[in-house]
C-alpha cells in the first residue's frame, strides 16, 4: 500500500480546518487575537496579584502532598536535632518534615508563603490603583465589589494558611481569633465550639481548616478570580484620556501578539521574584517557634502583614467593655467584629455612596487623574492614613524595642494618630490636589517655566514662559484641561534630545540636534555673558 | 476631543479575491472587528545590525533559562539536601538558596527574553477598536423584556396564589434542611468555659495540686522568693492542650508586696494566697494569650500579644492596654505532704470575656 505523504507545513491549517469544521472557531478566534488592550504600567498591579495566586495554585499542590493535617500528638523523630522526642501534633511534625526531610520541601513552602504575601499586597495596590483612578465607577461597580471580596478571602485563606502549620506562632493566632469569635453577642461561644469541636483548641480545627484551606476557599477565590477577569474582559479595560482616545473607544495594542506576549513575560518575572525570594529570604520558620503550647508565648508574635491592621486595632482599642443585665459584650468585639465589619461593608458601598454624593450615573470608561476629585483622592488617602497607622501598631512593640520607645507611649501615639493623622491627611491631600490642579491650568495659560530668568529695563526680573499654542495679546493662552497630563517641563516640549536607549551601548543613533531649536531667548543670554 | 476612529471609512474589499495580501486581509479583518490601525510600524529594519543585537540579547536571555534549569535539576538531584546542624560550611544550607537561585535565574530569563522580544522586536502598533458597550437597543430590550415575561405569564405563578403559597411552604423548610448538617458542627458549651483543670471533678472530687510541664509536684520551697514558675493541674493531661485553660502562674512574693495584696486583695480574692504566694491563671483576660511577662521590679505582668498589663500585688487588675477584667486568682493551700494544692477552681471563669460569662 502506498503511504500518503505527511506534508508538516500543512498540519496547522489542515488542524485548525478540522477543528472548525466541528466547533466553528474562525471568527471568534479572529475577535479574540485583534481584541485591543490600553496599555499603561499601573494595570498590571492586578496581574501580579493573578500571577502569584497561580504560583499559589502551583506550590500550593506540592504542599498538600506532604503535609497532614492531623491534631494527633506524636514524639518528633525527624532529622532537625532540637526537637527530637518532644511532643507536637502531626500537622507540626509534617511541617518540619517538609522543611528538612522533603527534597525541595522547604523552597516550595517558603516560595508559597511569599506568594501569599505578595498576592495581598498587589491586591492592596491593585485596589488603590481602582480607586484613585475611579476606576470603580459605572459600568464597573461589580468588579469592585468582587476585588473587595477577594481580599477578604484572601485574608481568611492566608490566616488559616499560616495557622496549618500549628506551631507556637499560629496556635497564638489561633488563640486570639478563638478569644475574638468568643466576644459575638449571644452565640460567641456557641460559635467558638463549632469552630473549634468543643473548648480551645480542640483537635478538629486544624483538619477543619486544611479543608477550607486547599478545598472551599481556593475554590471560591478561583471562580471570583475567574468572574473578576471575565468582566474586564467583557467591559474592556478602562484607558488614561490622551490623545485619540475617548470615552466610545479603546486605544492600544492588540491582545496577540503583543499583549500576551507581555502578560507571559511578567508572569515570568513574577514568578521569578517569587522563586528567588523564597530561596533566598527565610519566612516563616516554624522550628524556631516550636510547638503550639497554651502556656508559651515569645514577644514580637506578629501576624502577617495582612492581619497586622486587625491586630494593631484591637491592641489600640480602649478597654471598654458591657456589663448589662448580666450579660457581657467584650472590648475586643468592637475592633475585631464590628471593625472588620465596617472595614468590609465601606469599600463595598464606596462606588455607591460617591454615585450618591457627586450625582454622576454617567457611564465612564475613561479614567481620572487623583488630583481632579480631591475629595475621592483625600478619602483613600485618609483611609490609607487608617490602615497605615493600625499596621504600625501591630508592631508597636517590636518599634519600642528598636528604638528603645516604651511601649505605652507607642499605644498612647497610635491611639491618638488614629483619630488625629486621618483628617489631617484628608485636609493635606486636598490642598495637594487644588494646587496641582491650578498648576496645570496655569501652565495652560502661561507655558513651561523655563528656568530662564530676564531682566527688564526697570530692573525687574521674570521667569521666561514657553506657551503651549498661540498666546493672544496679553501673553496668555486659551488652552481646555481635558484629563491628560499637561507637560511641565522643557524636554517634555521636546526642547532636549530624548535619552539614547541600549544597556551598555547606544542601539540608536544620537539625534543630530535638539528637536526644538533654542529660540531668540537663549541667543540673547548667551549674547549678554559676552 | 480628537476625532473619534472611523474605521467605517475603509472600502470592504474582497477576502475572496486571490490576489488580495495578507496585509490587506489582516486590514480587513481589523475593520471588521471596529479597529483602525492608527500607527504600525517595525522597530527595526529588518536584517539590520540593531535588530542582530536585540536578537542576540534575547538569545542569551534564553540561554539563561535552560542553564538556571538544568542548574536547578542538577542541584535538586546531587546537592546535599539532609539537614545537618551547623553553619554557612555546611554545604546542605545551601540546597533551598541554590534550588531559589536557579529556578530565579531561569524564570526570569524567559520573563526577559519574551518581554525584549514584545517590546523591541513586534512592530510597534497602536490601533483604536470600538467600545460597545453600555445599554443594549431599546428593541433588544424590549423584545428580551416580552420574552421574560411570556416565560412568567406561562409558569403563571402570579395567577395561581395556591400555588405560590404551596411553593413558598414547601422550599422555605427545604432551604432550611439543607442547612442543617451543619448541625452537627455545634456543641454545648455547658461549662467548659468555666472550669479548668483544677476543678475537683477532675479529681474524683478531691483538691487538685500543682505540678510543673514535667509532671513534678510544687512545694513551697522550690520557688524563690520574687520568682514564678508556671503550674498546671496535677491530673493526666494537666499540662496537656485538654486543658489548655489551666496554665497557672505561680509567684513567690517578696514579704511587703506580699502583704499588700493580702492588703489589696478584692473579697472574692480574700485568703486565696497562701503565705506569700500567690497564684494567677496565665490566659490573658483579654483574648486568650499567656499574659507570661512578668516585670519583678514593678510587680507588672504583660502579655505580649496585645500588652494588656496587670499589676500583680492589686488582684492583677488590668492598668493599661485593652484587657478590661484582672486576671482570676487561684485559692492556694498547701497539703500535710507538703505539696501546694489549689482549694478549689477558679471563681470566675478565666480567659477572654463571652457573652453570658457572669452567668456564673
Amino acid at each position: 500500500m502506498k503511504r500518503r505523504k505527511l506534508d508538516v507545513k500543512q498540519l496547522p491549517a489542515k488542524a485548525a480546518g478540522e477543528l472548525d469544521d466541528r466547533f466553528q472557531l474562525a471568527s471568534p478566534v479572529r475577535k479574540l487575537l485583534t481584541k485591543v488592550f490600553p496599555d499603561h504600567w499601573s494595570f498590571l498591579l492586578g496581574e501580579i496579584a493573578l500571577f502569584s495566586f497561580i504560583v499559589l495554585l502551583l506550590t500550593g499542590t506540592f504542599l498538600a502532598l506532604f503535609f497532614d493535617p492531623s491534631m494527633t500528638e506524636v514524639h518528633y523523630d525527624g532529622s532537625y536535632a532540637p526537637l527530637k522526642g518532644i511532643e507536637m501534633s502531626k500537622a507540626y511534625e509534617s511541617s518540619l518534615s517538609l522543611s528538612f526531610d522533603v527534597r525541595g520541601g522547604l523552597i516550595l513552602r517558603q516560595m508559597h508563603h511569599w506568594a501569599a504575601l505578595l498576592f495581598m499586597a498587589a491586591i492592596v495596590v491593585h485596589m488603590g490603583r481602582t480607586f484613585f483612578t475611579g476606576a470603580f465607577r459605572k459600568p464597573r461597580e461589580t468588579n469592585w465589589i468582587i476585588g473587595v471580596l477577594l481580599f477578604w478571602l484572601g485574608f481568611g485563606e492566608g490566616f488559616i494558611g499560616y495557622s496549618l502549620p500549628d506551631d507556637a506562632l499560629s496556635g497564638t493566632g489561633l488563640r486570639i481569633a478563638s478569644g475574638i469569635t468568643e466576644s459575638v453577642p449571644l452565640i460567641g461561644s456557641w460559635a467558638s465550639f463549632a469552630l473549634f469541636g468543643g473548648e480551645f483548641p480542640g483537635d478538629s480545627v486544624i483538619p477543619m481548616f486544611y479543608i477550607l484551606h486547599v478545598f472551599l476557599l481556593p475554590g471560591i477565590l478561583l471562580s471570583l478570580i475567574g468572574v473578576h477577569v471575565g468582566l474586564v474582559f467583557m467591559q474592556k479595560h478602562t484607558q488614561w484620556p490622551g490623545p485619540h482616545r475617548t470615552e466610545h473607544n479603546v486605544v492600544g495594542f492588540r491582545m496577540f501578539p503583543n499583549y500576551v506576549s507581555k502578560q507571559g513575560g511578567f508572569f515570568m518575572l513574577v514568578f521569578a521574584v517569587i522563586a528567588l525570594m523564597g530561596g533566598l529570604f527565610q519566612i516563616n520558620p516554624v522550628w524556631m517557634f516550636g510547638p503550639y503550647k497554651a502556656e508559651v508565648v515569645s514577644a514580637g508574635s506578629q501576624p502577617d502583614w495582612y492581619v497586622m491592621f486587625l491586630d494593631g486595632l484591637v491592641r489600640l482599642f480602649p478597654a471598654w467593655e458591657i456589663r448589662e443585665f448580666g450579660f457581657t459584650i467584650p472590648a475586643v468585639f468592637w475592633p475585631g467584629v464590628v471593625g472588620m465589619g465596617i472595614f468590609t461593608m465601606l469599600p463595598l458601598l464606596y462606588p455607591f455612596i460617591e454615585r450618591r454624593l457627586t450625582k454622576d450615573k454617567g457611564h465612564h470608561n475613561l479614567l481620572q487623574r487623583p488630583r481632579d476629585m480631591p475629595a475621592r483622592t483625600g478619602v483613600g488617602v485618609m483611609s490609607l492614613a487608617f490602615f497605615v497607622i493600625c499596621t504600625l501598631s501591630g508592631a508597636n512593640d517590636i518599634i519600642a524595642d528598636k528604638f528603645s520607645i516604651s511601649l505605652n507611649a507607642m499605644t498612647w501615639a497610635g491611639r491618638i494618630g488614629l483619630l488625629v493623622i486621618p483628617p489631617l491627611a484628608y485636609l493635606a491631600t486636598y490642598r495637594i490636589c487644588l494646587g496641582l490642579q491650578q498648576h496645570d491650568r496655569e501652565v495652560l495659560a502661561h507655558g513651561v517655566e523655563t528656568g530662564i530668568i530676564k531682566r527688564d529695563a526697570e530692573g525687574r526680573f521674570y521667569e521666561v514662559h514657553q506657551p503651549l499654542a498661540e498666546p493672544d495679546e496679553h501673553g496668555h493662552t486659551h488652552l481646555e484641561y481635558n484629563g491628560w497630563t499637561v507637560p511641565k517641563k522643557m524636554n517634555r516640549l521636546g526642547a532636549l534630545a530624548p535619552t539614547l536607549k541600549g544597556f551598555f551601548k547606544p542601539i540608536e543613533k544620537p539625534a543630530e540636534k535638539p528637536a526644538v531649536e533654542p529660540g531668540e531667548d537663549r541667543e540673547e543670554i548667551t549674547a549678554g555673558k559676552n | 476631543m480628537s476625532k473619534e476612529a472611523t474605521p467605517g471609512d475603509a472600502e470592504p474589499i474582497d477576502v475572496m479575491d486571490p490576489k488580495t495580501t495578507q496585509y490587506e486581509l489582516v486590514k480587513e479583518a481589523l475593520r471588521r472587528d471596529g479597529i483602525e490601525i492608527l500607527h504600525y510600524e517595525p522597530r527595526y529594519e529588518p536584517g539590520s545590525k540593531e535588530e542582530k543585537r536585540v536578537e542576540r540579547t534575547i538569545a542569551f536571555f534564553f540561554a539563561l533559562t535552560g542553564l538556571g534549569a538544568l542548574g536547578f535539576i542538577v542541584t535538586y538531584i546531587w546537592w546535599p539536601y539532609e539537614y545537618e546542624f551547623g553553619g554557612a560550611d555546611v554545604m546542605s544550607k545551601w540546597y533551598t538558596p541554590m534550588l531559589g537561585l536557579c529556578l530565579g535565574v531561569a524564570l526570569a530569563g524567559l520573563g526577559l527574553g519574551v518581554l525584549t522580544w514584545a517590546k523591541k522586536l513586534l512592530p510597534k502598533e497602536e490601533m483604536i477598536q470600538e467600545r460597545h458597550d453600555g445599554a443594549s437597543e431599546p428593541e433588544d430590550r424590549k423584545l428580551a423584556g416580552a420574552v421574560l415575561a411570556g416565560v412568567g405569564g406561562d409558569i403563571g405563578i402570579h395567577r395561581r396564589p395556591l400555588l405560590k403559597r404551596a411553593l413558598l411552604f414547601g422550599a422555605a423548610p427545604l432551604g432550611l434542611a439543607a442547612l442543617m448538617p451543619i448541625g452537627g458542627l455545634i456543641k454545648d458549651p455547658k461549662n467548659d468555659l468555666f472550669e479548668t483543670g483544677f476543678n475537683k471533678k477532675f479529681n474524683n472530687g478531691k483538691p487538685v495540686r500543682l505540678m510543673r510541664e514535667d509532671g513534678t509536684l510544687v512545694r513551697p520551697e522550690d520557688v524563690s522568693v520574687g520568682g514564678q514558675i508556671t503550674v498546671f493541674p496535677a491530673i493526666p493531661g494537666g499540662a496537656s492542650l485538654k486543658h489548655a485553660d489551666s496554665p497557672t502562674l505561680l509567684i513567690h512574693l517578696r514579704e511587703a508586696d506580699a502583704e499588700e495584696a493580702r492588703k489589696n486583695a478584692y473579697v472574692m480574692n480574700q485568703g486565696s494566697q497562701w503565705q506569700n504566694f500567690i497564684a494567677y491563671s496565665k490566659i490573658c483576660t483579654h483574648v486568650g494569650c499567656p499574659a507570661s511577662l512578668y516585670e519583678q521590679q514593678t510587680n507588672r505582668l504583660l502579655c505580649p500579644c496585645h500588652q494588656s498589663q496587670f499589676h500583680i500585688t492589686d488582684n492583677a487588675k488590668p492598668i493599661f492596654g485593652p484587657a478590661t477584667r484582672s486576671l482570676p486568682q487561684l485559692p492556694l493551700d498547701v497539703d500535710e505532704e507538703g505539696y501546694l494544692y489549689a482549694t478549689e477552681d477558679y471563681k470566675v471563669a478565666i480567659g477572654p470575656a463571652f457573652w453570658e460569662r457572669e452567668k456564673k
